[in-house]
């Protein structure tokens, strides 16, 4: 079946739930696929748990089950997270780690992991709140589940009016650390 | 039949949550009055209602709780607005006693239900399917009642417009029994253009008032034209069992069976139009699922798998769960060996399956008390039973 | 008599009334209110010594004199025997259920504003199965004229108990004499927010008419209570026999107190009763806040 699943996770109010919105915003609107976004959330919208699902298809007959079921991507944003989802993750997934908040340890072994300071970079930016833009934006360049140029314009059409400028460099520079870990990665192969 | 008041379509494409798709189906379909209480998962439509209706003259209002909700979009319906109230499971209980005024007043709406598990306050942010049987027998005493049920946020936008349609085709309240998972799924959902979009508006009386009964039907039709508040028309009705004037006739024994007989009549006599049924590889098929909502489209993959490893295999989808379809399910009983019913319940639907295939085949339950969908091995596994394949399972 | 019925139509039933309507059109004559009332459904179901005839009467006069057109006038009932006025008056009217005509009313209003709604019902249907509604809609000042016949029991189901019911009262659930506190219907509703509140027995029914206009033409929730007899369930079992004894004791124990604190209106069995106008406020109602958030939204 020709599917693919990712997971985001974190705690609330770190904008994960958005973030995964904006990814099948981007495969829908802008990659003309087809994706099911879902959610999972605790009663507390500030510091519960918090993970986003999205499962993108070309075809609407691979949504028909709408859960994310065994992901080819995590992304995790607290240790929180990193403890719940890395354990069961598979082992030829690729785990994307925001390396400001999380440690890794053997949870994560044999698994291909790419980290990004994204919570720094935020703060660095003058928005920790610009975190989740960040690692969009690191997504955009080291996977290829939506394109850079889709991820971008949703990414613009779902922030706050007046924020698009932050947005945009947060995106940015996520996106152009990624390619950096790119490059790097490529020469150590 | 006409199209949708251009004022407040977005036409287009968007990445929508389901609630808000089901609250944008409505703005299509003419809506002009919300009255809600927030209850999770149905709390976005309220949300989305509140946002849009000022925009597009419409009124939204919190109530006081989920009875005075109903009764608020019914007395909106009694001024010629079209209505509509959105909840969940402990809502919909509420809602019951005056879902029965607008049966008996013969009152167009729609009352939205984004399911969760239950009983009681159950499982508020997860899925269930569980008020199937309340949808159908809930409020007191004999009526028959339309009900939908959608599989996405797309057809959750499709079917809120087709049930204000339903609704004031048939004057009645129409049920659209969605659910948790649906309602809080973001998926692509397509706004047509306005041209596209049918509206079915209320059939109103052609005499003048000292003419007018309100609950006077012209022989061969089941569906009296509706005057509402303010026309001239001196209009009373009631929720006790009246004559066509509208007046309460309790002591005449003449009045309660036509009037209920009607209230029926004028849903079941009118099945074949609207009952809405999907269909795949039923034709040449040894086992048939029969389900709805998403117990329905999460029976996809199992089908798939089925027909895979060689089963004939075919599915029946209720888009209209009722009235119920007996005509197809007897057909299809006589025409299959085995009948499988997933739904996120422990067994609603199922036991009207059972009554209409009447021992003509094995029908087998896919029960789920709630809290989640399908495991696809379970439905897989059931598929197989019913063709026999024990061995395989 | 042949029972003709054509399909789903109920011939013998409308016959048998016409021919009523006949009968009594020939024996009584016309009387002045008959425009207002559904004459057909005539006699109506009140006991004898009832107070509701006279609160009707009131309504109905007032009605007239407000000046309102009538076409667009709206009654809302709930259940009970003051529930049965929405059944006899000739106008839009509608009998919901039980506790409800408030809501229902609220819709019926904010579907078409240009309607004056009325809701005319009881004491137990009004504040006591349907009290959240009262003070929600008093609350948020909305759009309608509540008319409560407080007459302390649910006379339509043989008398019980109720919200309004004063301590001591003897009712057919309290035969040993009701130990609950009742409810001011005129406190609870100036508590709640209502812009015009006023009490009349219907002993005082030319202040009582003149009291519903005042409501009828006041913007927002007005309420009008009106002391009413029920000799049949409560009046009988409470030393106010007869609907007349029930006047005596209007006449003699009524208190005329304009401006009333409210919270000090309460009814105690053969204690006085403080009527009056208790409120008469200005505050934007519901629909003015509305229309002003519209405003505010065009405009920015």
């Amino acid at each position: 079946m020709e599917r693919l699943e990712i997971r985001l996770s974190g705690f609330g109010g770190q904008g994960i739930v958005r973030s995964g919105e904006i990814i099948g915003k981007a495969a829908v609107l802008y990659d003309g696929r087809y994706a099911t976004f879902t959610q999972s959330y605790g009663p507390e919208s500030r510091g519960g748990a918090a993970a986003a699902q999205v499962a993108i298809a070309n075809d609407p007959v691979e949504l028909s089950y709408p859960h994310v079921i065994d992901p080819s991507i995590l992304v995790v944003m607290s240790q929180g997270a990193y403890n719940k989802y890395v354990p069961g993750f598979r082992r030829d997934g690729l785990l994307i780690v925001d390396e400001s908040l999380v440690e890794l340890d053997e949870a994560a072994d044999g698994v291909e992991v790419l980290g990004i300071p994204a919570t720094r970079i935020a703060e660095e930016l003058g928005r920790r709140i610009v975190a989740n833009v960040v690692m969009l934006g690191f997504l955009a360049a080291v996977t290829d589940i939506v394109s850079p140029e889709a991820l971008r314009k949703a990414v613009l059409d779902s922030v706050p009016k007046g924020t698009e400028e932050l947005n945009a460099r947060a995106f940015e520079v996520g996106f152009e650390y990624g390619e950096g870990v790119k490059r790097e990665t490529s020469y150590d192969t | 039949m006409s199209p949708a008041s251009r004022n407040g379509v977005l036409s287009g494409e968007f990445f929508m949550l389901g609630d808000i798709a089901c609250a944008e189906g409505a703005i299509c379909a003419g809506c002009r009055f919300f009255a809600g209480y927030p209850i999770t998962p149905a709390t976005e439509v309220a949300q989305r209602m509140s946002e849009r209706l000022p925009l597009v003259g419409g009124i939204y209002i919190q109530m006081e709780d989920e009875m005075a909700s109903m009764n608020a979009v019914l007395g909106a319906s009694w001024a010629g607005v079209k209505a509509m109230t959105a909840t969940s499971g402990p809502g919909f209980s509420l809602m019951m006693e005056n879902l029965g005024l607008g049966v008996m007043m013969e009152t167009p709406c729609v009352l939205v239900n984004v399911q969760r598990g239950g009983p009681s306050t159950g499982l508020p942010t997860l899925v269930g399917q569980g008020d199937m049987m309340q949808a159908r027998w809930g409020s007191h005493g004999d009526y028959a009642i339309i009900a939908l049920s959608p599989s996405s946020p797309q057809e959750l936008f499709d079917l809120t417009i087709h049930a204000f349609n339903l609704s004031e085709t048939y004057r009645a309240p129409v049920l659209v029994m969605t659910d948790a998972e649906v309602g809080h799924m973001t998926e692509k959902v397509v706004i047509p253009p306005v041209e596209e979009i049918e509206v079915i508006g209320r059939r109103k009386p052609t005499v003048p008032p000292e003419e007018y009964l309100p609950y006077r039907v012209e022989p061969g039709e089941l569906v009296p034209p509706m005057a509402v508040a303010g026309e001239g028309y001196r209009i009373h009705t009631t929720g006790l069992t009246h004559d066509e004037r509208g007046y309460p006739a309790t002591a005449d024994d003449t009045a309660q069976w036509p009037l209920v007989q009607r209230l029926v009549d004028k849903i079941e006599k009118n099945k074949d139009k609207i009952i809405m049924l999907e269909e795949d590889g039923l034709d040449d098929a040894e086992v048939a699922v029969v389900s709805y909502g998403i117990a329905a489209r999460t029976a996809i993959w199992p089908v798939q798998m089925a027909r895979q490893e060689g089963i004939r295999v075919g599915m029946l989808r209720l888009v209209t769960v009722w009235p119920f379809p007996d005509e197809e399910i007897r057909d299809l009983a006589g025409r299959v060996e085995g009948i499988v019913v997933p739904e996120i319940n422990l067994g609603q639907i199922v036991r009207e399956v059972e009554r209409c295939a009447a021992g003509r085949t094995e029908v087998l339950s896919v029960p789920h008390p709630g809290g989640g969908i399908h495991d696809p091995q379970a439905v897989l596994r059931a598929i197989r039973r019913a063709a026999g394949r024990k061995a395989e399972a | 008599m042949e029972l003709k019925t054509d399909g789903y139509r109920l011939d013998r039933t409308l016959e048998t009334h016409a021919e009523a309507e006949g009968l009594r059109g020939e024996i009584h004559g016309r009387h002045p209110m008959d425009d207002l009332l559904r004459t057909d459904r005539l006699p109506h179901i009140w006991c004898p010594g009832c107070g509701l005839g006279t609160a009707l009467t009131c309504f109905l006069s007032a009605l007239l004199r407000s000046g309102l057109d009538l076409d667009k006038v709206a009654v809302v009932s709930g259940i009970g025997c003051t529930g049965r006025v929405a059944g006899y008056v000739r106008l839009d009217s509608f009998h919901t259920t039980h506790g409800r005509a408030i809501p229902f009313a609220t819709g019926l209003k904010l579907g078409n504003p240009e309607l004056k709604v009325v809701v005319f019902s009881g004491d137990g249907d009004l504040v006591t199965i349907g009290g959240n509604h009262f003070i929600h809609a008093a609350r948020r000042n909305m759009d309608m004229t509540v008319i409560c016949v407080n007459n302390f029991n649910y006379g339509m189901t043989g008398g019980q108990a109720g919200a309004t019911t004063p301590v001591g009262g003897i009712t057919t659930t309290s035969p040993y004499g009701n130990y609950e506190y009742p409810f001011s219907i005129s406190a609870l509703a100036a508590a709640s927010g209502a812009v015009y509140v006023a009490r009349w027995t219907v002993l005082h029914a030319r202040r009582l008419e003149r009291s519903i206009v005042e409501a009828l033409l006041k913007p927002g929730f007005s309420l009008v209570e009106v002391i009413a007899p029920c000799p049949t369930g409560f009046g009988r079992r409470n030393r106010l026999r007869q609907g007349l004894d029930a006047m005596h004791y209007y006449h003699e124990h009524g208190v005329i107190q304009h401006g009333a604190d409210p919270v000090k209106t309460d009814i105690e069995l053969e204690g006085p009763v403080i009527e009056g106008k208790f409120v008469d406020g200005e505050k934007p109602t519901f629909l003015e806040q509305y229309r002003r958030q519209l405003d505010r939204l065009r405009g920015a």
